[in-house]
């Protein structure tokens, strides 16, 4: 497969008044891994409705596999939801029949993993199993296209590293996946990044390129109580790491003033902002405008 | 005051939950709790609350009243709005009037929940209703305060929204005990455990579990070891428990998301299957 497989240009979607995703542009090429991050509410659930032909764009175009979205098309997708889709009332084995007819391959071959599971009833197994049985249903009809809701959420890191096995494995075979993450190791796992915020799309590229010009200051004091609660009184955007504070897009005089008003010996130093400031940055700044 | 559980076993039927597992909870500090699902984090967070009886060992907490504990399920009533959930659990406490008044504005302020406060639960967002939940279980100003995965599929902003909410409870003095599957929220914790079926794999600081880690993590294209490897990202990292790994590799400084692994692994190979 050449060019891209997914791609929005351009698209927009109004519910009402209200603008859930706006004037966005974005692709997935074969072979890629793509994370999409963003709050609740940026827009991601919406873009990828969208990209799967669920719900029509109001403006703008969706191709996927080089035309719109239809039936026809949607063969060739594997979809994963965050609620995986799975029928708990079904076993492992009947699930997966189920949708290899549905899609008109052959039943899936159970992991090792599996196979004690194959007469289990879906809502009867582990989270991580239930997960892997998704992604065989998902992937047994080799998928040109995969699309992922946080795929690993909740798995312990063992099957978190085999799930990225089975991603990898897809990519490397010449799939483009398009996978939505809340959590910032997996997010270092793609290849690429998209970061949405507010329906608009805000970064692309590597986590440097997301993290873009935010910065952050960690403050060290012996004092970590006071200063925290200080710095919270004082409308900083505080979180903790470790006995450390760290503050995104402060200005250091203005944290050091606060600290010594408050009394608190501390030192203040510039760090590398992470990705998690970055969309604790754009939130702030989407809630004040 | 520091609680803990010593010793503490846990078993359901025939399973072992919970296996000679002891945790120190220091007043003042975020103690998290990881590993993945059914590693035994919610048991040892309910042997803790006194919500599940211990096999073995001993658990010691403050007195009910002074125990906040927001469960793995939401923790809220849907058909009631945010401020009415506050204020049914906080009358259990005996708070009302104006103290109450103030407590909830204040507590809903620290959420950014205020311009939700007259919602029903069942219109908030995943991430909203966690917060409610959290603003339940500290309504009462806890000495011990124990958070079942409150950031579980929470979008990363209500995480940082969570986390601050619980470093605050700390810097006022509670002793925090919170679960989580996210290990970036594990590393910023005072003192993090690591379970993995039902027995701690490690625990310490951060810079205590990352000092105290043996062997050797290399990074390849192809393993050497297919049964030591684990992927990050295009590459792959591998694990040597002891002796030199072979030459040609190249080591790597382990994240906390490698040295779990690595002794997950290290456990499961140990085992003849």
């Amino acid at each position: 497969m050449t060019g891209v497989l997914l791609r929005a240009a351009h698209v927009t979607r109004r519910f009402g008044a209200f603008t859930a995703v706006d004037d966005v542009s974005m692709g997935v090429e074969p072979g890629e891994v793509v994370g999409l991050l963003g709050a609740n509410g940026a827009g991601k659930t919406t873009l990828i409705r969208m990209l799967l032909g669920l719900i029509a764009v109001t403006s703008g175009r969706v191709d996927l596999l080089g035309g719109p979205p239809d039936r026809q098309r949607r063969r060739r997708l594997g979809y994963v939801p965050q609620g995986l889709g799975l029928y708990g009332d079904l076993t492992v084995r009947e699930n997966l029949s189920f949708s290899a007819r549905a899609y008109g391959t052959a039943e899936p071959v159970l992991s090792p993993a599996l196979r004690g599971y194959a007469d289990v009833l879906v809502r009867e197994l582990p989270l991580g199993a239930q997960r892997q049985v998704a992604f065989l249903a998902a992937l047994a009809h080799a998928p040109d296209v995969l699309v992922l809701d946080e795929p690993t959420s909740g798995v312990d890191v063992l099957a978190r590293a085999a799930l990225w096995d089975t991603i990898r494995a897809q990519a490397e075979r010449g799939a483009g996946v398009l996978v939505t993450t809340h959590y910032m190791q997996e997010a270092q796992q793609c290849d690429r990044l998209l970061l949405m915020s507010d329906g608009r799309l805000v970064g692309e590229g590597s986590e440097a390129d997301i993290i873009g010009s935010t910065t952050a200051v960690a403050v060290r004091t012996g004092d970590w109580a006071r200063a925290f609660a200080a710095l919270a009184a004082a409308g900083a955007p505080v979180m903790l790491a470790g006995r450390a504070i760290r503050v995104a897009n402060a200005d250091p005089a203005e944290l050091a003033e606060v600290l010594r008003a408050a009394g608190i010996e501390a030192s203040l130093q510039p760090v590398p902002a992470t990705i998690e400031e970055r969309m604790l940055v754009l939130s702030r700044q989407a809630k004040a405008s | 005051m520091t609680y803990s559980v010593r010793s503490a076993t846990v078993r359901f039927g025939s399973t072992v939950a919970l296996d000679d597992v002891t945790v120190e909870v220091p007043a003042g500090s975020v103690v998290a709790v990881v590993g993945g699902d059914g590693a035994g984090k919610s048991t040892l967070l309910r042997a803790l609350a006194g919500e599940v009886a211990l096999d073995a060992g001993l658990a010691e907490a403050p007195p009910r009243q002074r125990l906040g504990y927001l469960p793995a399920s939401s923790g809220s009533w849907a058909a009631l709005t945010v401020t009415q959930n506050i204020d049914f659990v906080a009358g259990i406490y005996g708070l009302a009037g104006d103290e109450l008044a103030a407590r909830r504005a204040e507590l809903l302020e620290r959420a950014s929940l205020t311009p939700a406060a007259g919602r029903l639960a069942a219109q908030l967002s995943g991430g909203m209703r966690r917060k409610l939940g959290f603003i339940m279980a500290i309504v009462h100003r806890p000495a011990l305060l124990i958070l079942d995965e409150p950031s579980t599929g929470v979008d990363p902003v209500s995480r940082i929204d969570l986390w601050r909410l619980a470093s605050e409870a700390a810097a006022s003095g509670a002793a925090v005990l919170m679960s989580t599957t996210y290990l970036d929220e594990a590393e910023r914790a005072a003192h993090l455990v690591v379970l993995d079926s039902g027995r701690v794999l490690v625990q310490g600081s951060y810079d205590q579990v990352r000092a105290g880690f043996a062997g050797v993590v290399t990074r390849a294209d192809q393993p050497v070891r297919a049964e030591w490897a684990w992927r990050r990202g295009r590459i792959l990292h591998e694990y040597w428990p002891v002796g030199d790994p072979p030459a040609g590799t190249t080591a790597v400084a382990p994240d906390l998301e490698d040295i779990v692994i690595a002794l997950s692994l290290a456990r499961r190979n140990a085992v003849p299957s």
